[in-house]
């Protein structure tokens, strides 16, 4: 549960949003949707289309390739982008362990949202070229 | 005599009681009596029709009843041009909407409305106990008890059906000399006004669109940009008959909307000077005016359910729900009505289920079988289906199902297997079918997209594996005549229907 002023808050909080003035946080916060999810609630369905982009606020999230987990997400961390900016069915299920809370961008509307905010769209550069110097240096 | 002014369900032990007289709490009592589930229906109010009884203030309602629609009246398929009567089970409870309207809208009137409601408990003999308020709950045991202004309800099952009606004002500096939305007036007291609206959703405006005869300055601010229906292709976003005030901006009628957050109102002499940040990245402003209204939504009026553990989020509080709208927190509890809005299920799209009472009637209704049968081993009826025919059912299914054009890519229609061949499961929320286990079969639904375009959508379970199979959209949604859509539908289903 949060106000839109608890909620810029949290939003300053989180490395993606860091770069963000507070009038242009409560723009955001009006533009995202804030959801709740149960312990084992699917989040991401592989396979299925119209999927979201979700930042994660309180709780843990396991990406998972059948019954397999391949990864696990904290606060901070965000998912669903890829694809979104691929055009592509989620390629995993991401699932709730515990209660877990989000805000959510549904998928056309991330282009936009990405355009309006360029420092968002910096930050996820910036991981995104982290994780690929990542799997580079795995391969050496 | 006495026996007829005696009020129903005195406090006690129920199996179950629904609080709330709205359409929700109304059509989810009723479609319970009709499964035979005892039950008392309480309310705060002292007659039926929940927010009805005052909203909107302005003009008519967002949903249409439209008297000549091409399917006849006591038709099920009529529910999708009637977004507003409830569901009855007999013809004389069915429909009852547009027999109370004047002929000069397909919109009803706020009055129309509560009429209807009204005339719905009268012809269906709904017993209701007026004029008693919930209060507290607490747990005894396995039992809840609702403590109300009449004394305790012990019960098994509760379902709230309190709307989402609490007004909600966000903090900001001054926000004792701004007035919620609940409490505007009479149109006429704005004569001349210069009036600040704070948020740019359908409450905003709808005050902006009734008070365009009487404001002489109208200013709309809220942070984010205001978004059309006609835009998102929505029910997300302000509806057509709203957008008076946005013509009038741009051709400079005094009226102006701003991307903006609102740091402060503060008393100027007999006015107010409201301060705001823009955050478009325009200038930040002093806008001075006689009225401040906060057009800011409601909340939940859940009192102490959280502290009894049920799970709320978001700015309306809402309760956090499963796809049958139980509490995901504490089961036991259910939600009827427009707090369904915090069960958003698949949400594809960004398109989540719709509060409103063109599709919550449809939830209760399901509601009311979801708990006689878990709870009280009443089971419906699955009748069996032809294998033939299974793909033509599901076509037509998707051409006039109110359930499935009413809560699109919320409700579907789902067609199981076992030993014996196929049968009709019922409605079904498509989330439960697409997470849950069971049965192999086919969950028919419809989705809309950004574009506007609907399509049948349909979700084939095999072996617990769940595949997505979109169908091409009809230029008339007559998905039952098209060749494409059978040929489509019997390829995905191959595996089922050998």
């Amino acid at each position: 549960m949060a106000g839109t002023e608890e909620m810029i808050d949290e939003l300053s909080g989180l490395a993606l949003f860091a770069d963000l003035a507070r009038p242009e946080l409560a723009g955001v916060v009006h533009t995202l949707d804030e959801e709740w999810y149960p312990d084992g609630q699917r989040i991401l369905r592989e396979g299925l289309s119209g999927t979201g982009f979700y930042v994660l606020l309180e709780g843990e999230v396991s990406v998972r390739l059948g019954e397999q987990e391949v990864a696990r997400l904290r606060r901070g961390a965000y998912f669903g982008e890829a694809a979104i900016l691929l055009g592509e069915l989620p390629g995993a299920d991401v699932v709730a362990v515990g209660r877990v809370r989000v805000v959510n961008l549904a998928g056309p509307a991330l282009k936009d949202f990405l355009m309006r905010h360029p420092n968002v769209m910096f930050r996820i550069l910036q991981e995104q070229t982290r994780r690929l110097r990542g799997a580079i240096q795995w391969r050496r | 005599m006495e026996a007829l002014t005696e009020r129903p369900f005195p406090p006690g032990d129920y199996p179950l009681v629904v609080v709330g007289s709205g359409p929700g709490g109304l059509q989810a009592s009723y479609s319970l009596r009709r499964l035979g589930i005892d039950h008392a229906l309480i309310t705060a109010d002292d007659s039926p029709g929940g927010m009805f009884r005052r909203f909107p203030f302005f003009q008519r309602l967002l949903s249409w009843t439209k008297p000549y629609a091409p399917v006849p009246r006591d038709s099920r398929a009529y529910g999708r041009y009637d977004w507003n009567s409830l569901i009855g089970e007999e013809p004389a409870h069915r429909s009852i909407q547009p027999e109370l309207m004047d002929g000069t809208s397909e919109f009803p009137s706020r009055p129309e409305m509560e009429a209807q409601l009204a005339e719905f408990v009268r012809r269906t003999a709904l017993p209701i106990r007026y004029g008693c308020r919930w209060e507290a709950t607490r747990r005894d045991g396995d039992r809840f008890v609702l403590q109300t202004s009449d004394g305790e309800y012990r019960c098994g099952l509760v379902v709230f059906a309190v709307g989402v009606a609490e007004p909600f004002t966000p903090e900001m500096a001054g926000r004792e000399h701004v007035v919620h939305y609940v409490d505007t007036r009479d149109a006429a007291s704005y004569a001349g006004k210069r009036l600040f609206i704070i948020g740019k959703q359908n409450s905003g405006f709808e005050l902006a669109s009734g008070l365009l005869h009487w404001a002489s300055r109208i200013v709309l601010a809220s942070p984010r940009p205001a978004k059309l229906s006609v835009e998102t292709n929505s029910l997300a976003g302000i509806r057509a008959r709203y957008v008076q005030p946005i013509e009038d901006r741009f051709m400079g009628g005094g009226v102006f909307i701003l991307n903006a957050a609102i740091e402060g109102v503060e008393r100027d002499g007999d006015a107010f000077r409201v301060r705001t940040r823009a955050t478009d990245g325009g200038a930040d402003l002093a806008v001075e005016a006689d009225e401040v209204i906060a057009a800011t939504g409601f909340v939940a009026p859940l009192r102490d359910l959280p502290a009894l553990g049920v799970a709320t989020f978001g700015q309306s509080r809402l309760p956090a729900q499963t796809p049958y709208w139980e509490s995901a927190t504490v089961p036991g509890i259910y939600f009827a009505g427009t707090i369904n809005m915090g069960a958003p299920g698949l949400k594809k799209n960004g398109v989540g289920g719709t509060g409103a009472v063109q599709g919550t009637r449809y939830n209760a209704q399901l509601l009311a079988r979801e708990i006689a049968e878990r709870h009280f081993g009443i089971v419906a009826p699955r009748p069996r289906l032809a294998p033939a025919d299974v793909v033509d059912y599901l076509l037509e299914e998707a051409t006039d199902a109110p359930e499935l054009w009413n809560q699109k890519g919320y409700l579907s229609r789902a067609v199981l297997f076992d030993g014996d061949g196929p049968y009709d499961e019922g409605i079904v929320p498509v989330q439960a079918f697409v997470d849950g286990s069971g049965a192999d079969g086919v969950a028919m639904t419809l989705e809309g997209d950004a574009e506007g375009v609907v399509r049948p959508v349909a979700y084939v379970r095999r072996r617990g594996a769940i595949s997505e199979l979109s169908l091409d959209p009809d230029p008339l949604n007559e998905f039952r005549a098209s060749a494409d859509a059978r040929a489509h539908l019997t390829a995905g289903l191959t595996e089922l229907l050998p």
